[in-house]
């Protein structure tokens, strides 16, 4: 299965496409569909007027386990879940969530 | 250091204003990705996979405590708390906004800093040893000829399209700490029988795909012809270099396809032709750029010599710390420190907000305000009064920045890899966390050593150069890494060679202490890594790694 995942525009943040123009940060929201519509979810996707709220669309494969949807990639994994690094521990990160 | 004139002042204002409204224009729907991307990319600002990454440049790696305030403002308020010193001695931070970018560049600015230039096919920033100016084993200070670098090739109009991005790296000193010969263009300064100061002129190094040491084009250029003649090898370069292939675009495959001797020659016969009174670098102008990088006033009273041993002696983390982080400066009342960004399991190069303070704050009252990034991802306090070593330490140590380990196995050379970056064909931090974890009590016995990781073929972290390069590459969806043995990345730069097959990541540490245990059994007295590595060859090294891989 596949969904649409891009960068937020303004901030850069990891969006899913959901479906109706709308994009979220929680991949659990995002529109999963079968091989064989994922193109056309592509295509709609990037319909409306600009700007698009995210940048570099694609599409990547994901499952559906436990309520949750995973992607395959690790590469997307850390995009939806964070670096794995660990925090630093000589340091007070600041989450820009918070501002 | 040097300080902006009123051009430079102007040139980085009107490019923040110009930047602003590109953004402006781009958020509004006016602009497509397309468009806009260009624009970003020209003043630093990637698309990386969590955020936005800008990418500061800090000039030859020399900045200082004001400059230091800032970066550690802008990570507070824009970002999350902290940034990361990278190979080519800058800052990148990872959790940026595209709509604050205006409003951060403008801060910069404020500084007199700029991300210009840490993108694209430009010239890159000009890099040079940490130790500049203060090195006891220096010719002359290569800043001021970085700096006249810096001026002459930002937005040069003759070498703003060139092929592939430039890097061009200084070193003065008998040891090269600047890793000269991995770069597009590397300048060594030098003495000719007269006395006169110039430069052996070497081409065509760099890493990445295809990994390649640069050749020696002109053993000596005198001062007055340094610009002309780069801009013949630019020029030969722009003629020739290919355009086609992005593998192939590097001034590195041009040299190696044409031959060192051959490419030498066209520069050569480009050089002649010139008019090279035009770019003559004239003596009082050299002088001129020299002044701003005048040594402070030191005080030179003697330094307790008794107590400062005192001290040592009651303390051997301080004394290991002293033999470790410190080096010899010319004023022997002082010392050269280098601040290790390499706490043990900790993301390598990272550093706070608050660390960024404390050093500038540390700067401002024992060093003049003067930092230095070395290209190993660590900082530089350039002259510090030896009797102030152990309480300086003391104060590191405090925060998490007194770890004693310049040039051991745990001050890894990681770039960012798949945790933030989007070209990674896999994770490089992780990999660092937890071979420094695992070699830290074998790094005493085990003595100098250097350990590079790059999360992809890019090789941002120099793996090619480590005595251990670690490249992380993707296998059918999983993360194995390559190990290559027998790099350097000084006075004797060496491309390391691929040992065997990859490692998977949960064998990568069991690996490499294989490969330390053989080096520890089998080197001979004073022999270093790469030594060792060249009279015994890989045999050894091979079995006793695929036995228990
Ligand atoms: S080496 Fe590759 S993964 Fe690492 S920072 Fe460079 S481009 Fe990114």
């Amino acid at each position: 299965m596949q969904l649409v995942t891009g960068n937020r525009l303004r901030d850069g943040v990891p969006i899913y496409f959901v479906g109706n123009g709308q994009w979220s940060p929680s991949i659990d929201a995002a529109q999963l569909v079968e091989d064989a519509e994922a193109d056309a979810l592509l295509a709609v996707s990037q319909e409306g007027a600009p700007p698009l709220p995210a940048v570099g669309s694609v599409l990547i494969e994901a499952v559906r386990e436990n309520g949750h949807i995973k992607p395959i990639s690790l590469r997307e994994r850390i995009r939806a879940e964070g670096p794995t690094t660990g925090p630093m521990t000589h340091q007070t990160a600041i989450e820009t969530a918070a501002r | 250091m040097y300080r902006y004139d009123d051009f430079d002042h102007r040139f980085v204002d009107e490019r923040v204003a110009q930047y602003r409204d590109q953004v402006r224009r781009r958020l509004a729907g006016q602009l497509t990705e397309d468009e806009f991307k260009p624009l970003r990319l020209m003043n630093g600002l990637y698309l990386q996979m969590h955020a936005y990454m800008l990418r500061i440049a800090i000039p030859y790696g020399a900045f200082d405590s004001a400059k230091m305030r800032k970066l550690a403002h802008i990570t507070r308020k824009y970002d999350r708390g902290y940034g990361h010193f990278t190979t080519r001695q800058n800052l990148q931070l990872n959790w940026i906004k595209l709509e604050d970018t205006p409003d951060i560049l403008a801060e910069l600015a404020s500084v007199e800093m700029h991300a210009i230039q840490t993108s694209g096919n430009s010239f890159r920033n000009t890099t040079t040893d940490p130790f500049a100016g203060v090195a006891h084993d220096e010719i002359e200070d290569p800043r001021p000829y970085a700096e006249i670098l810096r001026q002459w090739s930002t937005l040069h109009p003759e070498f703003s399209f060139l092929p592939r991005k430039f890097k061009i790296a200084v070193s003065a000193s008998t040891e090269d700490r600047a890793a000269v010969k991995m770069h597009d263009v590397g300048l060594y300064l030098r003495r000719n029988d007269k006395g006169e100061v110039g430069f052996e002129v070497m081409a065509g190094g760099g890493l990445g795909r295809t990994p390649l040491l640069s050749h020696t084009i002109k053993p000596f250029v005198a001062r007055r012809d340094l610009l002309s003649y780069l801009e013949a090898v630019l020029r030969v370069y722009n003629q020739y270099g290919r355009r086609d292939n992005i593998y192939k675009a590097r001034i590195k495959i041009l040299v190696q396809s044409l031959g060192a001797k051959k490419f030498a020659e066209e520069v050569e016969a480009e050089w002649l032709a010139s008019d090279r009174e035009a770019a003559a670098l004239p003596d009082n102008y050299v002088r001129e750029i020299a002044s701003a990088f005048a040594l402070p006033a030191y005080d030179n009273t003697p330094v307790d010599e008794a107590a400062f041993k005192r001290d040592a002696a009651a303390n051997p983390a301080f004394a290991r710390w002293l033999r470790r982080n410190t080096f010899g400066h010319k004023s022997s009342n002082h010392a050269v420190v280098t601040i290790s960004l390499k706490p043990v399991g900790e993301t390598p190069g990272d550093c706070s907000a608050d660390q960024m303070d404390l050093v500038a704050d540390l700067a401002d009252e024992l060093s003049f305000g003067e930092i230095r990034a070395a290209y190993e991802q660590n900082l530089v306090l350039p002259h510090v009064r030896r009797d102030a070593l152990f309480g300086l330490w003391k104060r590191l140590e405090a925060a998490g920045l007194g770890t004693a380990n310049i040039g051991q196995i745990t001050d890894i050379i990681c770039c960012p890899g798949m945790d933030y970056c989007s070209l990674a064909t896999a994770r490089s931090i992780p990999i660092a966390q937890d071979l420094a974890r695992h070699m830290a009590a074998k790094e005493e016995a085990i003595g100098t050593f250097n350990i590079k990781i790059s999360g992809c073929i890019n090789a941002c972290g120099h793996h090619h150069l480590g005595h251990i390069g670690i490249l992380g590459v993707d296998k059918n969806g999983e993360e194995v890494y390559q190990i290559t043995l027998g790099g350097d990345a000084g006075n004797n730069a060496a491309v390391g060679t691929i040992i065997g097959p990859a490692l998977k990541s949960d064998a990568v540490t069991g690996g490499i202490d294989t490969l330390i245990d053989v080096y520890l059994k089998l080197r001979q007295d004073g022999e270093r890594f790469p030594d060792t590595y060249r009279r015994i060859g890989a045999k050894p090294f091979k079995e006793a790694l695929y036995a228990v891989a």
